[in-house]
């Protein structure tokens, strides 16, 4: 492509191959090349960096703010590090509110002390009125690296956590916008994942926060470098009502729609069932549930099937552009 | 309705249908006209359990993304690219189309020119109604089931005097669809399932030429997984007995005569006309185009747009030939090398129930092995 | 080209507009369509417009049909 195209940012294949096609190779650095949530350095330091853009920046549950720092915490945490430090890079638009700004600033440093990480650096720019969407930020984020994510060490039998329902963020924040017509108590499910850091230490094998793309998503970029197929199973994914509700009315699959505070955690077989009840000792993990596992009974290795609620099978597919309502 | 998603239900009404599968003296098969069926049977995992059944389902037309021509979608880029301050809103996957100018999600808009995916028509009007001097077109596509709540929007925005509304009409008709697909004689059907909230409006009547003039049976479907099945046994009852009718197969939620105040809308506005859909060509009546009285509506004029062309798929595109089912996907040299989703070279790689788009995801090859 | 839902009619509004619940959700439905619709009645939504009024003993009838199916491979599967 010569043009930089919306459908890119949404999320999907188009932007990993984007970015492993065209950015990397350019940069060549071996850790790059990675492209994990958050890389380890030498000296047994952690870093991430991640940019945020959303429309409206006020939604339920969060804003553009509180987004800023819990998603860089969970890419750290679903990495194996403790977060720690964070800076912060405003670029603001000309016109754009002081008062509203100062609700984000007040946002961020709620967030961050909630999280348990410091604001130590940080910059400012500001774009002409029409060159900048209000405000972006970039946190970068720096953590204490506690463990390493083993994906060769998984095995047969090992169980997919999802520490959550699916999807409220993304109908948070599309309702937020006044589309479509539909009201709901709804709400952002923008979090830490802080309480998952203990599960290293006690034989996490893998995590991912879900986030653009969605569960689908998640795990179809890890049963692609499994020997073993994974499978999933529909009537075992949590949804909330609102979320079940208006997936079917727009026709939008709750298995793309992004979260912000909910992760998949790959489980060792003997230790599943101990880590679901940690998660659920937390607020934040009181529906995690067990959804599916690794195994070779139904499947070829490197896919990803779903066991559908009326029994039947069928594969799962990573998003590939734009989530859409449909009317067919 | 989750006793329509049963699973022991389920696994009773396919024991049923494997049985009467098995009486018949060929391998009965079934074509789903619409695309809302076929997305249905993908996402239950159902189709597997269908053929398992011994019933072999075929996709029909049904999808207004994949038979819409290329020139009218090239038609509604030209509006985003040609003309600035318009806002051109569009249902979802007609966005995603591919032709030789790109899709309209590639498409870079003129100056402050706006594309917006809606999900209801109504959200156009509103939209022209917030902002009387900016342009506002929507691309309007659909069957009967949605055709009444574009033309609710013209008559509105005629008594509202909206000037800056209009509409890109892609309008097409189902009972033609089938009519051309019979006669055609390309692809033998044993039975039709038929789509439920077409028939919404529309009523059974419609159908009734099918079974009378052609002799193949059908039965009008709900869209849980039970109703699928309980038509599809429907069909096969009839097969059986020789005795092809329409069956309603979906009584709690649409009546025999249709929607008769849909119908008288859609006529006020709209008229048929020979369309020419992709794939299947020109056929008789299957389109609707405004009306002289609301020709003024019509943004195609307004803007100075052709939308009738020469086919302008895509080089090496065979969406024409899956569409009347002539070839499966699996036949086309581009489907799963320089066509796939996240690539798509033509309309069935597009659409969710583009069946080119479930065979990638879900043809026999890629089929889970129990 | 079907997606449509059950809803029910909670709230009449001017001009052919009207509040359905889904789930739990409160959804904004054009009722145009259906002008004989009355409050508390079940509609088919499909694009924010309600195509058709449900029939609720029909309706009944319905899931009856599948209980009995779901019992019956029940005992069959016993």
């Amino acid at each position: 492509m010569t043009k930089i195209s919306l459908e890119l940012g949404s999320g999907g294949s188009l932007m990993r191959d984007f970015i492993a096609g065209r950015i990397v190779p350019s940069l060549g650095d071996p850790l790059l090349r990675e492209l994990g949530d958050a890389v380890h350095l030498p000296g047994g330091i952690a870093f991430t960096t991640d940019s945020y853009v959303v429309d409206p920046l006020f939604f339920p549950g969060g804003d553009i703010g509180r987004l800023a720092v819990n998603g860089t915490v969970n890419d750290l945490v679903v990495s194996g590090a403790e977060p720690r430090f964070l800076s912060l890079a405003l670029i603001l638009e000309e016109g754009f509110d002081t008062g509203t700004l100062d609700r984000v600033i007040r946002s961020i440093g709620t967030a961050a002390k909630a999280a348990g990480v410091r604001i130590v650096t940080g910059d400012t720019k500001v774009v002409r009125r029409g060159q900048g969407d209000k405000v972006y930020i970039n946190t970068a984020g720096v953590g204490r690296s506690i463990a390493r994510p083993r994906q060769a060490r998984i095995r047969r039998g090992d169980k997919v956590i999802l520490t959550g329902t699916l999807g409220d963020h993304s109908l948070a924040v599309m309702l937020a916008r006044g589309d479509f017509g539909l009201s709901s108590s709804v709400r952002s499910d923008c979090a830490p994942l802080l309480f998952l850091l203990p599960l290293w230490k006690k034989g996490a094998l893998w995590m991912r926060d879900v986030t653009r793309g969605g569960l689908a998503t998640v795990l179809f970029e890890l049963a692609e470098r499994l020997p073993f197929p994974v499978v999933v199973d529909e009537d075992r994914i949590p949804l909330s009502r609102p979320v079940r509700a208006a997936s079917e009315l727009l026709g939008i699959d709750p298995l793309y729609m992004a979260c912000e505070g909910k992760a998949v955690v790959i489980a060792p077989a003997a230790g599943a069932e101990g880590f679901l009840k940690l998660m659920r000792a937390h607020p934040l993990g009181r529906k995690a549930a067990i959804i599916g596992e690794i195994q070779d009974r139904i499947g070829r290795p490197g896919e990803l099937l779903l066991r559908t609620g009326v029994g039947g099978l069928r594969l799962l597919e990573p998003l590939t552009s734009e989530l859409l309502p449909r009317i067919c | 309705m989750k006793e329509l998603r049963d699973p022991n239900a389920l696994r009773r009404l396919l024991g049923d249908i494997a049985e009467r599968a098995r009486k018949l003296e060929r391998r009965p098969r079934l074509m789903e006209v619409c695309g809302t069926h076929t997305m249905a049977l993908f996402k239950g995992g159902l189709t597997p359990l269908i053929e398992a059944a011994g019933v072999e389902m075929v996709s029909g037309p049904g999808c207004p993304v994949c038979i819409t021509p290329n020139a009218i979608h090239e038609a509604a880029i030209a509006i985003v690219t040609g003309s600035e301050g318009v806002t051109l809103a569009a249902f979802g996957d007609m966005t995603r189309v591919p032709t030789r100018r790109g899709s309209l999600q590639t498409a870079i808009p003129a100056g402050n020119t706006r594309l917006r995916i809606v999900y209801s028509p109504e959200e156009a009007l509103v939209e022209a109604r917030r902002e009387p001097d900016r342009p506002v077109v929507f691309y309007g596509a659909g069957f009967e089931t949605t055709i009444p709540a574009i033309a609710y929007t013209v008559r509105q925005a005629s008594s509202e005097g909206l000037k800056n509304y209009s509409v890109l009409p892609a309008l097409w008709l189902i009972p033609p669809a089938l009519r051309a697909i019979l006669t055609a004689g390309e692809v033998a059907v044993d039975g039709f399932i038929y789509p439920g909230h077409v028939s919404a409006v529309i009523g059974l009547e419609p159908y009734e030429f099918v079974a009378r003039e052609f002799g193949v049976p059908g039965a009008v479907a709900g869209f849980e997984p039970g109703d699928i099945l309980l038509a599809i046994r429907s069909v096969l009852e009839q097969i059986a007995a020789g005795k092809p009718r329409v069956a309603l197969e979906y009584s709690r939620a649409i009546g025999r005569e249709g929607n008769p105040v849909a119908r008288a809308l859609m006529g006020e506005i709209f008229e048929p006309y020979d369309a020419c859909w992709r794939g299947l060509g020109r056929i008789g009546a299957s389109g609707l185009r405004f009306r002289k009285e609301f020709a003024g509506f019509d943004a195609a004029s307004r803007f100075g747009l052709e939308t009738e062309g020469s086919e302008r798929d895509l080089a090496g595109c065979r969406c024409g030939e899956v569409l009347r089912g002539v070839i499966r996907p699996q036949g086309c040299r581009l489907f799963g090398t320089k066509c796939r989703p996240d690539s798509p070279l033509g309309p069935c790689m597009v659409s969710y129930e583009g069946a080119c788009l479930i065979h990638f995801k879900f043809g026999p090859e890629r089929r889970p092995r129990p | 080209m079907c997606l449509a839902v059950p809803a029910k009619i909670v709230r009449l509004e001017e001009s052919g507009q009207g509040t359905a619940s889904y789930m739990g959700s409160e959804v904004k439905v054009n009722l145009s369509l259906v002008p004989q619709a009355r409050r508390g009645d079940w509609v088919i939504i499909h694009a924010g417009f309600a195509i058709s009024v449900m029939d609720a003993k029909e309706a009944r009838e319905t899931l009856r049909l599948f209980k009995e199916l779901a019992a019956a491979s029940q005992d069959e599967g016993a």
